[in-house]
């Protein structure tokens, strides 16, 4: 994987950055240059919250190859307080005990290894708020 | 806009073909088509193809299957919108021959899985998902499909074996049909008892990896009766598109763009989903044919599972649904499934399902929906006897 796609996503990975739309208050993560919602194109930039709630999720077994020596592992997409959906890794729990509406808590992690000699990749996965 | 007819159909067996080379089944597949319309000519031609660039290193296939099937100058596209690009390179060719710009037109699909190992088709296929926010985080295809599987069982109840019955009834279909990769029967147990890929989905819930081509001839209605080959008519084309991330969208248990897709097809022809006597759905995995037949309006949102098994989707259901045999049995070549959806239902129109599969009441009006991705665009058309 070539750094600067990784170095591209350094707001949304490390820091969680979304857009917020300063005409109708929708908030775009990854950021968007127009709103789909009202078509406006000015944006503050905000945090996401890093608490949320599992909509649904599934436990992967059969893996791309720069994830076979994690599987099995969960993917899910939360809803977070505000009202944003992402998708990440379920991480530091037995996947067998995920549930549908598990609270989460966002933390940073590394997600992906290019390899020996490659770029680590980091970014955001869930966390099972009880642990 | 003129009246559009499909006039020819040309699908020859699918599979792993190690012996055949993509030029060789995409240019196999067009001239059974041209025989088969009793066509000379073509005007232009439309290829659906995800991605020849991933799978067998080839780009520029417009020209290139132009090239093969014996025209030096031709004016052929590709067109590609991930697993829903053969539904596309049909309603391109539709639009062309309405429109007046061309009288006869091939529109092809065609893809060439087998070349790369199973982590190359995994990389190739999950291409069509938003890369750096589903694909890095490690979702799959399955994956992602899983996810709704797991919301509609959550909201609706939908159940193991109410998956299961959607591969158990077109795998049935699909032992009908000798052009299908897996034509052979399986059972509830089966498919409740093979490997899990991405829970809830077992192999057995998913469509396979398919080498495969189909060919279709579009003309006008007035040229089609020269050429005394039944006439089915295309009445209606709807294409939409929706955000390319599954969790971007509002309701994880529909899939809007069919929705949006059906009703701009409906609204075309002048129908609703009742007047529709049976449909080639894009089964790519069995939530997804469940999911699709609520969005299409075959069944009430959450009814989709219980009807396909209660058998309401079977040959002889009150909607049959992939009669051919699905994604699922006949095989997944992904740019070559739209123009194949086509081929099946001008047969059953025409009367010539082969086996034991042609529907008995006499059907008028079909419908094929064709999705890429997870369901970030689709095409609906809707075919009717002339």
């Amino acid at each position: 994987m070539f750094p600067s796609r990784i170095w591209r996503e350094r707001a949304q990975r490390y820091r969680l950055e979304a857009g917020k739309c300063t005409t109708c208050g929708y908030i775009a993560f990854p950021p968007r240059l127009i709103c789909p919602e009202c078509g406006a194109r000015e944006f503050e930039t905000i945090k996401l919250p890093d608490t949320g709630r599992l909509l649904t999720y599934t436990i992967i077994r059969v893996a791309p190859s720069q994830f076979t020596d994690e599987a099995p592992y969960a993917v899910g997409i939360a809803e977070l307080s505000n009202g944003v959906r992402l998708m990440a890794q379920i991480a530091d729990c037995d996947v067998e005990k995920i549930t549908v509406g598990m609270e989460v808590v966002i933390e940073f992690r590394r997600v992906q290894t290019d390899g020996h000699h490659g770029v680590l990749s980091y970014g955001y996965k869930f966390v099972p708020k009880w642990y | 806009m003129r009246d559009v007819a499909v006039v020819g159909i040309g699908m020859n067996k699918w599979g792993e073909l190690w012996d055949k080379s993509i030029r060789d089944i995409f240019v196999e597949a067009a001239l059974t088509a041209i025989d088969d319309a009793g066509v000379d000519m073509l005007d232009s031609m439309a290829i659906g193809c995800m991605t020849g660039g991933l799978f067998v290193g080839q780009e520029h296939l417009a020209s290139m299957m132009a090239d093969y099937l014996g025209y030096k100058n031709l004016a052929a596209s590709r067109v590609e919108s991930a697993c829903a690009s053969g539904g596309l390179a049909f309603r391109t060719a539709f639009i062309e021959v309405a429109s007046g710009i061309s009288d006869v037109v091939l529109a092809g699909g065609v893809e060439k899985m087998t070349d790369v190992s199973g982590d190359g088709a995994t990389y190739a296929l999950a291409t069509a998902a938003d890369q750096e926010y589903e694909v890095f985080h490690g979702a799959t295809f399955p994956g992602l499909y899983a996810l709704m599987a797991v919301a509609h069982m959550e909201k609706y109840g939908t159940t193991r074996d109410m998956l299961s019955a959607v591969a158990v009834k077109n795998h049935v279909n699909g032992s009908m049909n000798p052009n299908a990769q897996y034509p052979f029967k399986i059972s509830v147990e089966d498919v409740n008892n093979s490997v899990m890929v991405a829970s809830p989905l077992r192999i057995l819930d998913c469509s396979p990896i398919t080498d495969g081509a189909a060919a279709v001839i579009l003309t006008t209605v007035d040229i089609a009766r020269k050429l005394g080959k039944p006439i089915i008519k295309i009445i209606g084309s709807g294409h939409a598109t929706d955000t390319i991330a599954l969790h971007a969208r509002k309701d994880l248990t529909t899939l809007n763009a069919t929705k949006i897709a059906a009703e701009r097809a409906f609204k075309m022809a002048g129908k609703t989903i009742k007047d529709i006597d049976f449909a080639e759905v894009h089964d790519c995995f069995t939530i997804a044919e469940i999911v699709v037949t609520e969005s299409l309006g075959i069944f009430a949102p959450g009814k989709g599972g219980e009807a396909a098994a209660n058998g309401e989707t079977s040959l002889e259901g009150s909607f049959p649904i992939n009669t051919s045999g699905g994604l699922k049995s006949k095989g997944h070549p992904v740019g070559a499934t739209g123009i194949g959806q086509v081929v099946e239902v001008v047969k059953q129109l025409r009367g010539e399902a082969e086996n034991g599969r042609q529907l008995k009441k006499n059907p008028k009006t079909a419908m094929t929906q064709n999705m890429g991705g997870s369901g970030g665009s689709t095409l609906v058309h809707i075919l009717e006897v002339a």
